[in-house]
């Protein structure tokens, strides 16, 4: 039983806690997250938080992981369009020419 | 045939069946060739095609309204998939947290997205896939921009609680011997 690795503390905490209380600027971060992530701030409010996280480790992680997950949907979410479809939007789209 | 992948992608993502997703798809580029000359020079050509697969979606494909369900959202904190993925604390690196991410296949996103209520669906589909301004979306969709805002926020949210019980069921979390 020598090689039973002891269960890490750490690791249970990271389930089923409760969510960690965030200083106030980072409160102001996370609450202007998406707007950041979307390109919706102003250039100025963007400098702001730019500059908080800079300087906020745990923040620059929040906004790391939930910009990594966008990039992510993004990237999953495609499709390859069927050849047939092509082809029958080409068709469709010829008749109606030739009916106008 | 300017954006047909994305707006097949988008179709597929709304109906959530292939043959819909094709009538759909033929559909709106048989309506924007015929009202092409409704279109404004000048104006964006992919938020007007959009516009015309939502507004088709909307009227012809979609199933009865769905009202999401408020109460489900309660227990939804902020930054929901990255605390129980790992989160502060956990230590978790950027290389960490990239692999976490990547362990979702492509059909686990896919249907995370697809279980959205279709109003939540709708505003994360155009932002997050296709990019569209919340400016964009608000015209797309035909609602004020804090209509936008309001249900991106609770798409994303419902939207992490998919991902992370997919996540669950297959014991996804942040390799643990990666450092930091």
């Amino acid at each position: 039983m020598e090689d039973q690795q002891p269960e890490s503390p750490e690791q249970d905490e990271m389930y089923g806690t409760e969510p960690p209380v965030y200083f106030e600027p980072c409160q102001e971060a996370i609450a202007t997250l998406y707007s950041f992530l979307d390109g919706e701030l102003t250039p100025d409010r963007r400098e702001q938080i730019q500059h908080h996280l800079d300087e906020c480790g745990p923040c620059f992680e929040a906004f790391d992981f939930e910009a990594e997950l966008k990039a992510l949907i993004a990237r999953k979410c495609r499709d390859e369009v069927p050849e047939a479809l092509r082809r029958r939007v080409a068709d469709a789209l010829r008749a109606e020419d030739v009916r106008s | 045939m300017a954006y047909m992948g994305s707006l097949y992608s988008a179709a597929l993502r709304m109906t959530r069946n292939a043959s819909d997703a094709e009538d759909l798809v033929q559909e709106t580029y048989l309506k924007a060739y015929r009202a092409f000359g409704s279109f404004q020079e000048g104006t964006n050509l992919k938020s007007w095609l959009y516009k015309i697969l939502t507004n088709t979606f909307i009227n012809t494909y979609r199933s009865r309204r769905r009202r999401p369900v408020e109460t489900e959202l309660n227990d939804v904190e902020e930054l929901y998939l990255y605390h129980h993925l790992g989160g502060p604390g956990a230590s978790m690196g950027r290389s960490a947290e990239d692999l976490v991410l990547e362990q979702f296949s492509e059909a686990e996103v896919k249907g995370a997205v697809e279980s959205l209520p279709e109003a939540f669906r709708l505003a994360v589909v155009l932002a997050d896939v296709e990019g569209f301004s919340y400016k964009e979306i608000a015209e797309i969709l035909d609602v004020p921009i804090g209509t936008v805002m309001s249900r991106l926020h609770r798409g994303r949210k419902t939207l992490q609680k998919a991902l992370h019980e997919y996540a669950e069921r297959r014991h996804l979390s942040a390799p643990a011997d990666v450092p930091s």
